[in-house]
């Protein structure tokens, strides 16, 4: 069932395709086939080659080895031009837009057949688009006006418009809420059901199971097998993808909390455009445990964790690290009071140009062993750094790389290795494990517990509300900037949690509502 | 007092002229994400190549054709450098104002203190180069200037309201995109940085054959330096560029004015260095309220395999 198919049936072959870079090589001889009309999801761990693949496919990578076939033509594709003529649209997981210009702008970029804007007709077409498929558009507004998600149905518009046949769409859920998400996926089937072909990168299991047909593992640049979504399960999926079982089991240990590491007071905070975005939220997070914040991101997360880090001014509040008051404090006040932060936007934390020893040092680089004086102490540099890849696992090709140049999921293992060997007495961090493979998750998840269990107070963000659940020990729910409720994570209620993510719950209504919950305290 | 304000403005408009040209240019130039420090040495080889032809055909048409086609081509030299070869766009830059400051000074030693036959005349504009003071003051310029300011509009049109200025502004502001849609990023940013180089050299060439009118050597006098700073404050936008020149332009006469009062001749020549650094420092603040600002990826080079 799984070989052997009759050409014909395949839209897309991909075979033997090598793709070197220098010091890595991100395809090994890697086959892929794609029928017309399925969802086949390209599933493995972080710097398995996906994204690689793909880019080879739509013309921004030149394979060094390798045939590709498109609708049983065998075909050259030297650039995105080309692969866009086959019919073939890609959606990269940075989306690749202009942030100043208008969606029609975005959408028409590139067409011939409009000279004069703004232009009429492709307002016009772009309405009729979004609404076959059932998105919401404003086709005037600017891309940085717009959430992620809307974001990404810009993409969606531009290879519609372009009638595309195949469209390819690297991790397109990872920067998405969960409901966005949901979105998208009835978007996709929509269009399968116009007889369109869907290649779909994730990181998330469930996702696999849920929207496609078939789906495909690579591992190191190979693909290992392509197998029906019907006849396969998630944990075998795991399996296949990291080569060993991942079982998810958590060294979740019994730890005492103890004093208050991080306290928050009626904190204010307003975001870019001047509104309140955090409104006199108060929180403590005790040393040895881990307190979450769920919520739907844009409800404040980053402007209470920039707050506290230093990085945002606040309006009203005040915040207390280890007894000391920090409120007045600059950044780096702050880090020496034992702040670690792993920040959503890891380019934030990172200098992508920079290599991986230099990135590893930003926070170390003025003391001894590696700072001597004005001077830096290059040997110590190296062993730190060369100890930290192996600590943490770290994938590069050496330590001189641009940090850039590495897979998602070690940009997100070298961040966290280096806020975690400072060892801080709170830990910030958001999102830690946002497109990272299901192994990689487990390592990080585990690493923060061993945090937990060292005493530090972990202060976790996260969209992932299975992540939430798992790791904290108490969770709040978030909205608007205010907390919503806040409970023992183990006496969580779903359904509650969810009612407080869409602001439906709030903590006057919780307690009138329904007296039962245990460990209401917010 | 309204003699002198009427004089001043008479004289600040042909003075913000080549500066009018070089910013258009450079506005066009920085929108598709290349900066070209450059535009000193392009206008300075525009005026002594434009008075050159000018003086030996006899045409100053054809002086400014020549000054356009040099300028272009020195620009070519920075668009090789910094596109292809993906070099420090201020070092390709640098290098090229150097070069022509070099240069101009050699080729243009034989044309030093020759008035030039072919000068550019002011035109008749029937009617309205009659009206009392206000025809004196607007209507009595040569076609240069009436050029120049026609220009803006039209650049404006295109830079907003058409695909070329969309996908102009798209390779700026992100080559990533563009490219995944197919369009030439490299191609588009050639043809910018050409297009401000022509414009440079016509500023250049306005100086030697219409303000001068004759080739002193270094006769551009910073007039480059401005043009970059001026970009900014135009927010690289050609309606703003406009009103800039003239502005500088009207220092410039300032200078000339003020000197015979006895203001210091050092300070005057600083006058338009400090208000340049006056205007980035103001318009700065500016842009950033409004959102608006440089183009994303001015001064990167694009390559579609980098990530
Ligand atoms: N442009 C590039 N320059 C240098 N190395 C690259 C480049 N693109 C990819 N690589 C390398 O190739 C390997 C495969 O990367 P790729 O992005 O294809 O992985 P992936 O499977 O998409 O991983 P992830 O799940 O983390 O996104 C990685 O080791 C990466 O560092
Ligand atoms: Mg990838």
């Amino acid at each position: 069932m799984t070989s052997a198919l009759p050409e014909s049936q395949a839209t897309v072959i991909l075979r033997g395709i090598v793709k070197r870079f220098p010091g890595v090589t991100a395809n090994n001889g890697a086959n892929l086939e794609v029928r017309k009309g399925e969802i086949h999801a390209l599933l493995g761990e972080n710097g398995a080659g996906k994204t690689s693949l793909m880019n080879v496919l739509y013309g921004i990578y030149h394979p060094d080895e390798g045939e590709i076939w498109v609708n049983g033509q065998k075909v050259t594709i030297h650039s995105p031009q080309d692969a866009i003529r086959l019919g073939i649209g890609m959606i990269h997981q940075q989306y690749r837009l202009v942030q100043t210009h208008s969606v029609t702008e975005n959408v028409v970029l590139g067409l011939k057949e409009y000279f004069f804007f703004p232009e009429k007709a492709a307002r016009a077409h772009i309405l009729e688009l979004a609404e076959k498929y059932g998105m919401k558009m404003d086709p005037d507004a600017r891309i940085w006006q717009l959430s992620a998600g809307e974001q990404q149905r810009v993409e969606i518009l531009k290879a519609l418009y372009r009638g595309v046949k195949i469209l390819i769409m690297d991790e397109p859920t990872a920067m998405l809420t969960p409901g966005e998400a949901m979105e998208l996926l009835h978007i996709l089937r929509r269009m399968t059901a116009e007889g369109l072909t869907v290649i779909f990168i994730t990181h998330k299991l469930e996702e696999v199971v849920e929207v496609s047909n078939r789906v495909t593992v690579m591992r190191q640049g190979k693909s290992i097998t392509t197998l029906e979504t019907t006849k396969t399960t998630q944990s075998e999926l795991a399996q296949l993808m990291v080569g060993r079982d991942v079982l998810f089991h958590l060294d979740k240990k019994a730890v005492e909390a103890g004093a208050d590491v991080l306290k928050v007071e009626r904190l204010n905070v307003m975001n870019d455009k001047g509104l309140p975005a955090v409104v006199d939220l108060s929180l403590d997070v005790r040393a040895g445990e881990i307190f979450g914040i769920a919520g739907v991101s844009g409800n404040g997360q980053r402007e209470l964790v920039e707050a506290v880090t230093g990085l945002r001014p606040i309006s009203g509040g005040r915040i207390i690290v280890n007894g000391q008051d920090i409120t007045q404090s600059p950044p780096r006040a702050r880090i020496k009071s034992g702040i670690g932060f792993v920040p959503g936007e890891r380019w934030m934390a990172l200098i992508p140009g920079m290599s991986v020893a230099d990135n590893m040092i930003l926070k170390n680089y003025a003391r001894p062993p590696i700072g001597n004086g004005p001077l830096l102490d290059r040997e110590a540099v190296a062993a730190h750094t060369e100890s930290l890849i192996k600590e943490y696992a770290i994938s590069t090709p050496d330590r001189h790389t641009p940090i850039k140049r590495l897979s998602g999921g070690n940009i997100q293992r070298a961040l966290l290795a280096r806020e975690i060997s400072e060892k801080p007495s709170l830990l910030i961090v958001a999102q830690p494990t946002s497109g990272l493979d299901v192994g990689a998750t487990e390592t990080i998840w585990n690493l923060l517990l061993e945090e937990r269990a060292r005493g530090a107070a972990v202060l976790l963000i996260s969209d992932d509300l299975k992540e939430a659940l798992a790791l904290s020990d108490r969770l709040a729910v978030i909205f608007e900037g205010q907390i919503m409720g806040q409970f023992a994570a183990r006496e969580a209620n779903l359904e509650h949690i969810g009612l407080m993510m869409a602001g439906a719950l709030r903590p006057g209504l919780a307690a009138a509502k329904d007296n039962s919950t245990a460990g209401e305290s917010a | 007092m309204l003699e002198f304000i009427l004089a001043a403005v008479r004289a600040a408009i042909p003075a913000g002229t080549p500066l009018l040209y070089g910013t258009l240019g450079e506005v066009y130039a920085e929108r598709s994400g290349v900066l070209n420090l450059g535009v000193e040495g392009m206008m300075i080889m525009g005026a002594v190549s434009g008075f050159a032809v000018a003086q030996t055909t006899g045409s100053a048409g054809l002086g400014i054709l020549a000054a356009a086609i040099v300028g272009g081509l020195l620009a070519l030299i920075h668009a090789f450098a910094s596109i292809t070869l993906r070099v420090n766009q201020v070092v390709s830059g640098l290098a090229l104002t150097m070069l022509g400051l070099g240069i101009s000074g050699m080729i243009g030693k034989k044309f030093v203190g020759q008035p030039l036959a072919a000068r550019l005349q002011p035109i008749h504009i029937p009617g309205l180069s009659d009206l009392p003071i206000l025809g004196e003051l607007l209507f009595k310029f040569d076609i240069m200037v009436y050029l120049g300011i026609l220009l803006v509009p039209a650049l404006w049109f295109v830079l907003y309201k058409t695909r070329i200025g969309v996908t102009l502004r798209s390779v700026g502001e992100n080559p990533s995109a563009a490219d995944a849609l197919g369009v030439n990023v490299a191609f588009v940013r050639y043809a910018a940085v050409a297009f401000g180089g022509m414009m440079a050299g016509i500023g250049g060439a306005y100086l030697s054959i219409s303000y001068a009118p004759a080739w002193i050597e270094g006769m551009t006098a910073g007039a480059g330096w401005i043009v970059v700073a001026l970009t900014i404050f135009a927010i690289w936008d050609p309606r703003r560029a406009l009103l800039g020149a003239y502005l500088f332009g009207g220092v410039r006469v300032l200078q000339f004015r003020l000197q015979p009062l006895g203001v210091s001749p050092n300070l005057l020549n600083m006058l338009p260095f400090i208000l340049t650094i006056l205007v980035l420092w103001l318009s700065s603040g500016q842009a950033a309220k409004r959102r608006i600002g440089a183009p994303a990826a001015l001064m990167t080079a694009y390559s579609r395999e980098e990530r």
